[in-house]
C-alpha cells in the first residue's frame, strides 16, 4: 500500500479559514475584497428560471397541433397575466367561442405546433447567498460569488442534519459524557445553539425545536431517534437540506458516546459566544463534515497557521480516537506503529498500531480504524 | 499491427488509481506488477495526472523497469525500459452519471436505460410520458439533477413524433446544465424516431449540445443500442472527461480511448463469454454501488441461431460503506439478521451500521463486526440482482407480431434473461468479496446471495483488475484473456446446487454423486448430499474431476427432474460446494432452529472457524 489514508476530523481553538460562497448559477456578486461581512449578510444574488406551466391548449380549443399558431392571442415571449386570454377558437356563432386562459403570471416560452403544447415560464426565483460567517472577503469569484475569512474556533462533527445556523454557543453541560435531558431544555435556550456531551436523543431535539434553539450539538445519537427525527430511515449520509427547524451535529457518532475532551474543552470556552454552524454532511468523493465555527476577529492572528491540506499520516504521541468496535468512541494516543501485518480477531491480515488510552491502558487496533483528532 | 511485449494500464477509481504491468512471457501474457497511489482528481492537486504518474512509480520501483522519462511514458518498449502501450480506465468524480427518456417507460425507456447503463454509466432517472408524473413535475427533476448528458429516445422509426417532442421541449423547459464546467451546454444524444429529428433539432437545438444518432428502437421487435453507445462514449470524452481536471493530458497520453470503467469490466465479460462459449454473470459491489454484468446466450426467432446478450446494471445505492445504511433501509431487519449466527440487539446493530457508514474506511475488527458486513453484503448481492433481473429482460414484442396498442397494454417487460441453471461461472469483486479473511467466506456469500442452480463455477477478481483488461481487450483480446485466466481471477471452486419440490425431509438425500480427480491427484469419492445440508469436498486449485450428479426424483442438477448428469467440474481454492438447502434458499424461521442451521452452514465451508464463531 502506497499510502495509509488517516481520516481527522479539524478540533482547534484558533485557526483561519477560508469559506467558499458560491451561487447556484451565474449572477451578482455585491461584495468586495476587503470587505468586512456579517454571517448573515447577502454577498451574492441571482436568479433561477422560473417554474413552467404546460398547458394542452389543442386538446382544450378542440383543434389540431398544427393549427395552434392561428389560434393564439400571445406569441413565444409574450409576457401573460394570470387569467389573461391566451388563446381563443374562432367560431361562427360568437356564442360557442371557447377560451384559454393563463394559469399563472409569466412569459409564453413555446408554442409547439407538434405537440400543440404551450409553455408559460413562472417569474424568476432570488436566489441569495450569505456570508455564514463573520468575516473579511478576500476573493471575488466573477459572476459566482465570494470566499470569505474568518478566524477564530473551528470544531469539525462527524454527522450532522439540516442546514446552515447562527447564534450564540449555550453550553449545558460542565464535563464530557453528560446526557442532554428535556428539562434541560428551557426557554433560555430560544435562539441559541445547545450544546450537550453527551447523548442527544430526539426528545431532547424536539424540544429545542419547540423552544426555537438554533441548533443542538452532542456527542452521539442513535439512529432510531435520527429515524423519528428524519421521519424516514437515512440511506446515504448527503444530508443538510432537511427541513427540520434546527440544526443538529454529532461530534463523535451513533450510540451513546462521550464528546472528547478537546472538542468540549473548546466549546465549553466559546459559551456565550456568537457562531456559526452547519450539519452538511457528505461522505463521497469530496468529503464535506459538518462544522461549528466561532468567529474571533480580535484576537491577534495565529502565526502561519492557515486552512491547509492535513491529513498526511501519524505520528507517536498524536492524539487520536479509536472509531470501531471494540474500542469505539475511547480516546488516546498513538502508542507504537507496527510495520508488520498483523492478524485481528476477524481474521484479517491488517495494519495495526498500539493506542495508549487516557486511563494508561494500551490496545492494538488495525490502523483503519482510529482518526487523528487534528488540531 | 505493432508488437505488444509491455503493457501499463491505469484505472483511476474515486479514491486509488490502480496501476499493473502486463509483459509478454514466451506466448502468453501475464501481469507482473501493480502499484496504487490516492486518486489526485480533487484540491488539493486537481490533476487526474499525479495519481498515475505516482502509481506508475511504485511499479517502476518494483519491477526494476524505467516507464518514466520524467513526466513522460517513454514507448514503445526497448529491453528494460518503456513500455508499449498505456491505457486506462476512470471512474473518478462519481463516473458518467446520465439521465435517459423514452416514450414508453417499458419500451424505449427501458431500452434506453439499457444502451446507457452497458455505456458505463449511472443512470440518474427514466423519464417517459407514461412515467405518471405531472410535465412541471418532469421538468423539475431534469433541472435539478445535474447528469453529464441526457439520452432522449423514443417512438419506433416512422411512429410517434409528437412524445418524442414533448420530451424534448420538457428538456429545453428545464434549461438543464451540465455537472461539470458552468460555461458549457448539456451533451444530448437523440437516439429516437428519425422521422422526429428535425423537430428534436429545433427544440433542443440552440439550447444543448445536441447529437443526433440512430434510433435506439427502429422497430418494438430489435434494439439497436451500438451506435448510441459509440455515442456516449465519444462525448464522454469530449465532454465529462475533458472536463475533468488534468484529464485532457491524459487522453494524450493513452493509446486507446479511456473507457468508463464498469463499461470495461462489461468489454472483458463479454470478451470472456464469447471466447469460451459459456454463460457469465459478475458482481462488483464496492463501498456505494454495486455493478451486475451478465452475458446469456438467447436463442432467435429460429430457435436454432444463439447469440449472447450482455446487460449491465448499477444498484447506484447499494454498497458496503457509503451506502451501508441504505442497504439495511431497503433490504430490512429481518433480512440481515437472517444471516447472523449471534444474538445482536437491533438498535445496536443499527448504530454499528451507521457508523459504518459515516467511517467508510474502517474495516472489522472483532469477528461479529466480520459477521454483521457479510451479513449486509448478502443483502446487498441478493438485492443487486434482483434489479439486475428487472433490467436483464428480452424485449418486448419478439415473436409475435402486434401492433404499438398491443404492446402497450402488455404489462411488463419479457421474460429475464437472467437462468441460474444455465449459467456457468459466477465471478465476484470488490472489496468485500476480494479482501474476506477466507476465500470460503467469498464463495458463501457468493452462493447464499445469487442462489446458483445446477452447476456454476465460482470465482473472484483478486485485485479489481477487471477494468484494466476491458480496455486491454479492445486492443488485444489474446493478451486481455491470457491475463484474466492466469493472474486476475481466483477460482473459489464449482458450486453443485439441485433444484426441486422433492418432498424430503430435512437429512434426507436429494441426490447422489460420484466424483472422479483426474490425473496425478487422482482418487475420488462418492456420497449423498441430505436436503438442508451444505458441504465441502476438497477439489484443489488447478484440478479437474469428472462429476456424476443422479437427483432424486422432482430434483434438477441442470439435465431435468431426476435426470442423470455427468460434467466436468474444475477445482479452487475454496473446493467442490455441494448445496442441497434448495431454491429458493430455505432458512429456517425459528430463531434457534435458523442458529442451528447456519452455524452447521458455516462449519461446513469452515467459514470462521470450526466453531463457526471463532477464527
Amino acid at each position: 500500500m502506497a499510502h495509509a489514508y488517516t481520516p481527522g476530523l479539524r478540533v482547534t481553538q484558533y485557526t483561519v479559514l477560508r469559506r467558499s460562497r458560491r451561487l447556484p448559477m451565474k449572477g451578482l456578486v455585491l461584495a468586495r475584497v476587503g470587505e468586512t461581512v456579517q454571517r448573515e449578510q447577502v454577498v451574492a444574488r441571482t436568479e433561477l428560471p422560473g417554474n413552467v406551466r404546460t398547458m394542452n391548449i389543442v386538446n382544450r380549443l378542440g383543434i389540431a397541433a398544427d393549427e395552434l399558431h392561428t389560434f393564439m392571442l400571445k406569441k413565444e415571449g409574450d409576457a401573460v397575466r394570470k387569467g389573461e386570454t391566451i388563446a381563443a377558437s374562432r367560431p361562427l356563432i360568437k356564442w360557442f367561442k371557447t377560451t384559454v386562459e393563463a394559469e399563472v403570471d409569466g412569459v409564453v416560452e413555446s408554442v409547439s405546433a407538434i405537440t400543440g403544447q404551450v409553455l408559460l415560464r413562472e417569474p424568476p426565483l432570488p436566489v441569495e447567498v450569505l456570508a455564514y460567517v463573520d468575516g473579511n472577503i478576500v476573493e471575488v469569484i466573477a459572476d459566482e460569488g465570494v470566499v470569505v475569512e474568518t478566524r477564530g474556533a473551528f470544531v469539525q462533527g462527524i454527522f450532522g442534519v439540516g442546514g446552515e445556523a447562527y447564534g450564540p454557543l449555550h453550553v449545558l453541560s460542565d464535563a464530557p459524557g453528560q446526557d442532554l435531558t428535556v428539562e434541560m431544555i428551557d426557554a433560555e435556550s430560544t435562539g441559541r445553539i445547545i450544546v450537550g456531551t453527551g447523548l442527544v436523543t430526539h426528545a431532547v431535539i424536539d424540544k429545542a425545536r419547540q423552544v426555537g434553539a438554533a441548533g443542538i450539538i452532542g456527542g452521539g445519537m442513535h439512529d432510531s431517534d435520527l429515524r423519528n427525527l428524519l421521519g424516514y430511515d437515512l440511506g446515504v449520509a448527503i444530508t443538510g437540506a432537511e427541513d427540520i427547524g434546527l440544526t443538529v451535529i454529532v461530534t463523535e457518532g451513533f450510540g451513546r458516546i462521550a464528546m472528547a475532551r478537546r472538542t468540549f474543552d473548546i466549546l465549553h470556552a466559546c459559551h456565550g459566544r456568537q457562531a456559526s454552524l452547519s450539519g452538511a454532511t457528505q461522505i463521497r468523493a469530496g468529503v464535506m463534515r459538518p462544522e461549528i465555527i466561532v468567529p474571533d476577529l480580535e484576537s491577534a492572528p495565529p502565526v502561519a497557521e492557515k486552512d491547509a491540506a492535513h491529513g498526511e499520516g501519524m505520528s507517536e504521541g498524536d492524539p487520536l480516537r479509536v472509531i470501531r468496535a471494540p474500542y469505539f468512541g475511547h480516546i488516546g494516543k498513538v502508542g507504537r506503529l507496527i510495520a508488520e501485518l498483523q492478524k485481528v480477531e476477524s481474521g484479517a491480515s491488517v495494519r495495526v498500531l498500539e493506542v495508549e488510552f487516557e486511563d494508561g491502558s494500551r490496545a492494538v487496533v488495525p490502523r483503519a480504524n482510529v482518526e487523528l483528532i487534528e488540531e | 499491427m505493432p508488437k505488444l511485449d509491455v503493457v501499463i494500464a491505469t484505472d483511476c477509481g474515486s479514491t486509488t488509481t490502480k496501476a499493473i504491468l502486463i509483459e509478454r512471457q514466451g506466448d502468453i501474457y501475464r501481469q507482473t506488477c501493480r502499484g496504487e497511489a490516492p486518486t489526485t482528481v480533487e484540491a488539493p492537486f486537481e490533476d487526474v495526472t499525479r495519481g498515475v504518474l505516482n502509481a506508475i512509480q511504485e511499479i517502476e520501483e518494483l519491477s526494476g523497469r524505467q516507464i518514466l522519462d520524467g513526466e513522460r511514458i517513454i514507448t514503445p518498449a526497448e529491453g528494460n525500459r518503456g513500455v508499449d502501450i498505456y491505457i486506462s480506465t476512470s471512474s473518478a468524480g462519481g463516473g458518467l452519471q446520465m439521465m435517459v427518456a423514452g416514450v414508453v417507460g417499458s419500451m424505449t425507456g427501458e431500452s434506453a436505460q439499457r444502451c446507457a447503463l452497458g455505456a458505463g454509466a449511472i443512470v440518474m432517472d427514466v423519464l417517459a410520458a407514461n412515467d405518471g408524473r405531472l410535465p412541471h413535475e418532469k421538468i423539475e427533476r431534469i433541472r435539478h439533477l445535474r447528469p453529464d448528458m441526457v439520452l432522449l429516445s423514443g417512438g419506433t422509426d416512422g411512429g410517434t413524433i409528437s412524445h418524442v417532442v414533448e420530451l424534448a421541449e420538457y428538456i429545453a423547459a428545464a434549461d438543464p446544465r451540465p455537472r461539470f464546467g458552468t460555461g458549457f451546454e448539456l451533451p444530448v444524444i437523440f437516439a429516437g424516431n428519425r422521422d422526429a429529428q428535425s423537430e428534436v433539432e429545433r427544440v433542443l437545438g440552440s439550447k444543448t449540445a445536441l447529437h443526433l444518432t440512430e434510433n435506439i428502437r427502429p422497430v418494438l421487435e430489435r434494439e439497436n443500442l451500438g451506435p448510441a453507445r459509440h455515442v456516449i462514449h465519444d462525448l464522454f470524452l469530449e465532454h465529462v472527461m475533458a472536463q475533468a481536471p488534468g484529464y485532457r493530458e491524459l487522453m494524450a497520453w493513452t493509446g486507446a480511448p479511456i473507457m468508463p470503467t464498469p463499461a470495461a469490466v462489461g468489454q472483458i465479460m463479454q470478451t470472456i463469454a464469447r471466447r469460451q462459449g459459456i454463460n457469465v454473470l459478475g458482481v462488483d459491489i464496492g463501498g456505494a454501488t454495486t455493478d451486475v454484468f451478465s452475458v446469456f446466450t438467447v436463442i432467435g426467432d429460429d430457435g436454432v441461431s444463439a447469440e449472447p446478450v450482455f446487460n449491465r446494471t448499477v444498484s447506484a445505492n447499494l454498497g458496503m460503506s457509503y451506502s451501508i445504511s441504505n442497504v439495511l433501509a431497503e433490504a430490512t431487519m429481518p433480512n440481515v439478521v437472517r444471516w447472523l449466527p449471534v444474538d445482536i440487539d437491533e438498535a445496536d446493530l443499527r448504530d454499528r451500521i451507521k457508523n459504518k457508514m459515516i467511517r467508510p474506511t474502517t474495516i472489522p475488527h472483532m469477528l461479529e463486526e466480520l459477521q454483521i458486513e457479510h451479513a449486509v453484503a448478502r443483502e446487498a448481492l441478493r438485492l443487486a440482482l434482483v434489479q439486475h433481473r428487472e433490467l436483464a429482460v428480452g424485449l418486448k414484442g419478439v415473436q409475435t407480431e402486434r401492433t404499438l396498442s398491443d404492446a402497450f397494454e402488455q404489462s411488463g417487460s419479457g421474460d429475464s434473461l437472467i437462468d441460474m441453471m444455465s449459467l456457468d461461472l459466477l465471478v465476484g469483486s470488490g472489496g468485500v468479496l476480494s479482501h474476506a479473511p477466507r476465500r470460503s467466506q467469498t464463495a458463501a456469500m457468493l452462493i447464499d446471495a445469487f442462489q446458483p442452480e445446477g452447476v456454476t463455477q465460482l470465482a473472484v477478481d483478486s485485485i479489481f483488475m477487471m477494468p484494466h483488461l476491458g480496455v486491454l481487450a479492445s486492443v488485444d483480446e489474446k493478451a486481455a484473456t491470457d491475463v484474466f485466466e492466469r493472474d486476475c481471477i481466483v477460482y473459489l471452486g464449482t458450486c453443485v446446487a439441485p433444484v426441486g419440490d422433492g418432498k424430503v425431509k430435512a437429512g434426507e438425500p436429494c441426490l447422489t454423486y460420484e466424483l472422479t480427480i483426474d490425473g496425478a491427484a487422482g482418487g475420488g469419492t462418492q456420497g449423498s448430499l441430505g436436503y438442508g445440508a451444505l458441504d465441502l469436498i476438497p477439489l484443489a486449485e488447478g484440478v479437474e474431476a469428472d462429476l456424476i450428479l443422479r437427483p432424486n426424483r422432482g430434483w434438477n442438477v441442470g439435465a431435468g427432474a431426476g435426470q442423470e448428469l455427468r460434467t466436468r467440474v474444475r477445482g479452487g481454492v475454496v473446493g467442490l460446494v455441494l448445496d442441497g438447502r434448495g431454491r429458493p434458499l430455505d432458512i429456517p424461521e425459528d430463531l434457534e432452529a435458523r442458529r442451528r442451521s447456519l452455524t452447521a452452514w458455516n462449519q461446513a465451508l469452515e467459514l470462521y472457524g470450526d466453531s463457526g464463531k471463532e477464527a
